[in-house]
């Protein structure tokens, strides 16, 4: 027997030999879980709420948050936050006004970026698929074209990610829900860090050391 | 013993080339002494008990003001326990469902029935690629076989990326926690092992936690942009959509997983979910779990292969290795639906005070004691994983801390009890274990446990000092000069002593 059929084989045995006296849940066909957490968050996705919450969360995890009313501001607190950036790379559809106050050169990855590249540009600048207030996290969809292949995000050691107000959930169910299981996918949630020395957490290892975050929506202008 | 001391000893042992443990497929799984008399060694260690007491007394408290952000926690946990339940009454279906998903997007799935079997697939596919290096990234289930020294024997480098397995490969060491399997060193520990075992590293290197990051940081760079392939374990695997995980904070993750143009994971078969839904459960139980953190600070999901984007070629070790031995065990089965969080180690009062070593095996702690000798199976008398089971005060705060609610303590009973049996004729002891065996499946099983405690006691002389036990406990007492269990129960005790986290 070859080793796929007899580790099956001995699976299907186990199983049947340990199965518990009543099953603990449901028949095979019809297993039933008791789903009985919160499947919605405590805040409605895209509301005021959950956007304050969110900026608390990614500012606990030493992201930096600029919050602005409008798209329309977006390219001034990008050019913001890129002060000290000479260049950027960035994804192929990434909307054209966001680097619109930007002097630096910027490389769109189309042509794909060689890694020798990323490991040569100071950031990289993409929008995010959902982000999740309760965690402080953003997921990066790979097949977004606002977001990009996961190596653009991964090389360059800082990221500005632009997160619109109605892509902000609550919940880590919410966020679940509203992703695609078979594109890869990045959650990130603050810069890189490592908790390996005394289980303290220092900021910064492998993936991009700074994290900034442009959050848009959600103030009437002039509220900033 | 120093850090230095503890690295020099073992890398002796291995140059004699002891026999026993070399030869042994479970080497791994199993150590070469009982836990008692490794437990006796590691106590008189002050060094390491002071790291790790810091190290989980730190965690414990994270773990303790995230967890109460939930109010749906209990909830969580309960979904948890019953998605993974239901996982283990449909594994076979499960994976073949799985095997067809990940196929289908172009990736290749490999079976291996034990260690050696995984290990020849995966130096196969590593000599095909024409590599002599490549970057892994934290795989238990590649600790478990050994990966590490078969690629070496063929002839290739394995970089362990994770900060703390960096350190515990460099230190020659070997690791002592799921999560954090350098526990055991403190800072200053960690630059001794950076300065002697990094030849291009800064030599005015500080103890800083941000400089010894750094450090790896540079060290590893270049070999990450360069490498062709990665090997990567496995957090969660969705059977319905043929998604991986895993689940991480560096970034070292990320670039194992993106970076090189072949990928291979290995994943212990019962890594399973079955839907895509079941990840909004996990994730939030792990991280609050483990690291104390509402989210880490990266998780990948990936299925198959992405044209255009990571690695070009995937393949998938799906390992059994025992785990069909455990799944067969009505009771034992649970140990399988162990996410590795490690909180129940960080919460143990015998883990916290002999760390992960004296356990002999890669799985440490309380899920360790009950896990490994389940692996392995017990093989005679004198098998030292037929101790594992007693490395436990029964205080109950394991199965408090996890978060899938996988009962330790009644399989611990369960265990020794089937220890016992097998090895002696029945004694005042055994009787005591046979019958906390009893209470702990009732309802009110934890009170009655303690109350079984309180034969300790009895069997205390009048110093209050346990002195003679029957095996297996009785090299442990020997050992150790065990003080009889105190009149308050441990988990009472636990409580005054640990405030409570
Ligand atoms: S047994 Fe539970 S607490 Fe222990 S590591 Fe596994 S999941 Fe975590």
């Amino acid at each position: 027997m070859g080793a796929r059929d007899e580790v099956l084989a001995r699976l299907r045995t186990a199983r049947d030999a340990g199965a518990p006296a009543t099953p603990p849940i449901g028949v095979l066909s019809d297993p039933v879980v008791p789903r009985t957490y919160r499947s919605a968050g405590r805040f409605a996705p895209g509301g005021e709420q959950v956007l304050a919450r969110l900026d608390e969360t990614l500012t606990d995890y030493r992201a930096t948050v600029t919050r602005v009313p409008t798209e329309d501001d977006v390219a001034a607190a990008v050019r913001a936050f890129l002060r000290t950036a000479g260049s950027v790379v960035v994804p192929p559809g990434l909307p054209e006004g966001w680097l619109a106050a930007f002097d630096g050169a910027v490389r769109r990855d189309e042509p794909a970026c060689t890694v020798d590249e990323l490991d040569h540009v100071d950031a990289v600048v993409t929008g995010a698929a959902v982000a999740i207030a309760d965690t402080g996290t953003f997921v990066l969809d790979s097949g977004a074209p606002d977001q990009g292949r996961r190596v653009i995000t991964l090389v360059p050691d800082h990221h500005v990610c632009v997160i619109r107000a109605a892509d902000v959930v609550a919940s880590v169910p919410e966020a679940i829900a509203r992703l695609d299981p078979t594109r890869p996918l990045t959650f990130v949630s603050g810069p890189s860090a490592t908790s390996d020395i005394e289980l303290d957490r220092v900021e910064g290892v492998h993936g991009p050391r700074r994290l900034d975050v442009v959050l848009v929506g959600g103030l009437r202008p002039g509220e900033q | 013993m120093t850090g230095h001391g503890r690295a020099a000893e073992r890398s002796r042992t291995i140059e004699l080339g002891m026999p026993t443990p070399a030869s042994d497929p479970h080497r791994h799984l199993r150590g070469t002494e009982g836990f008692p008399a490794a437990a006796h060694r590691a106590l008189a260690d002050t060094q390491l008990r002071r790291n790790l007491g810091h190290a989980t007394r730190t965690i414990r408290a994270k773990r303790a003001g995230v967890v109460a952000e939930l109010d749906d926690w209990e909830e969580l946990r309960r979904a948890g326990e019953a998605i993974k339940a239901d996982t283990m009454a449909r594994l076979p279906e499960l994976l073949v469902q799985f095997e067809e998903r990940v196929t289908a997007r172009g990736g290749v799935v490999h079976w291996a029935r034990d260690a050696e079997e995984a290990n020849r697939i995966v130096v196969d596919l590593v000599r095909g690629t024409g590599a002599d290096e490549v970057v892994k990234v934290k795989s238990m289930a590649t600790q478990e076989t050994g990966l590490n020294e078969a690629l070496e024997a063929a002839g290739v480098a394995a970089l362990e990326t994770d900060l703390a397995e960096l350190i515990v490969q460099l230190s020659h060491d070997r690791p002592s926690h799921f999560l954090v399997p350098a526990i055991h060193r403190n800072r200053a520990e960690i630059r001794e092992i950076f300065l002697r075992e990094m030849p291009d590293v800064d030599p005015d290197l500080t103890d800083e936690p941000r400089r010894l990051a750094m450090a790896a940081r540079a060290h590893l760079r270049k070999r990450f942009l360069a490498a062709k392939v990665g090997i990567s374990g496995v957090n969660f695997a969705v059977a319905d959509t043929g998604t991986l995980s895993v689940v991480e904070s560096e970034g070292n993750g990320r670039m194992c997983l993106t970076l090189p143009d072949t990928l291979i994971t290995v994943m212990g078969v019962e890594k399973l979910v079955p839907t895509w839904s079941d990840l909004e459960v996990f994730l939030q139980l792990l991280p609050r779990s483990s690291t104390g953190e509402r989210m880490n600070p990266y998780t990948s999901t990936w299925a198959g292969v992405t044209p255009g984007d990571g690695p070009q070629a995937f393949h998938l070790v799906l390992l059994d290795n025992g785990r069909s031995n455990v799944l067969a065990d009505a009771q034992g089965r649970q140990a399988l639906h162990c996410i590795r969080c490690s909180a129940c180690l960080n919460v143990c009062p015998v883990y916290e005070r002999t760390g992960g070593h004296a356990y002999g095996s890669i799985y440490p702690g309380p899920i360790g004691a009950v896990l490994s000798p389940q692996l392995t199976g017990i093989d005679g008398p004198h098998d030292v994983n037929a101790t594992l089971p007693f490395a436990s005060s029964l205080c109950g705060a394991c199965f408090d801390a996890c978060p899938v609610r996988i009962d330790i303590p009644s399989m611990l009973v369960q265990q020794r009890a089937a220890a016992v049996d097998a090895h002696t004729r029945r004694t005042g002891q055994d009787v005591a274990m046979a019958a906390a065996a009893i209470a702990m499946t009732t309802p009110g099983r934890f009170k009655l446990a303690e109350r079984a405690l309180g034969v300790g006691r009895v069997l205390a002389g009048r110093k209050g000092r346990i002195s003679t036990l029957p095996w297996p406990l009785s090299g442990w007492s020997n050992a150790r000069d065990l003080p009889a269990p105190p009149a308050e129960t441990f988990r009472q005790w636990w409580a005054r002593t640990h405030g409570g986290t």
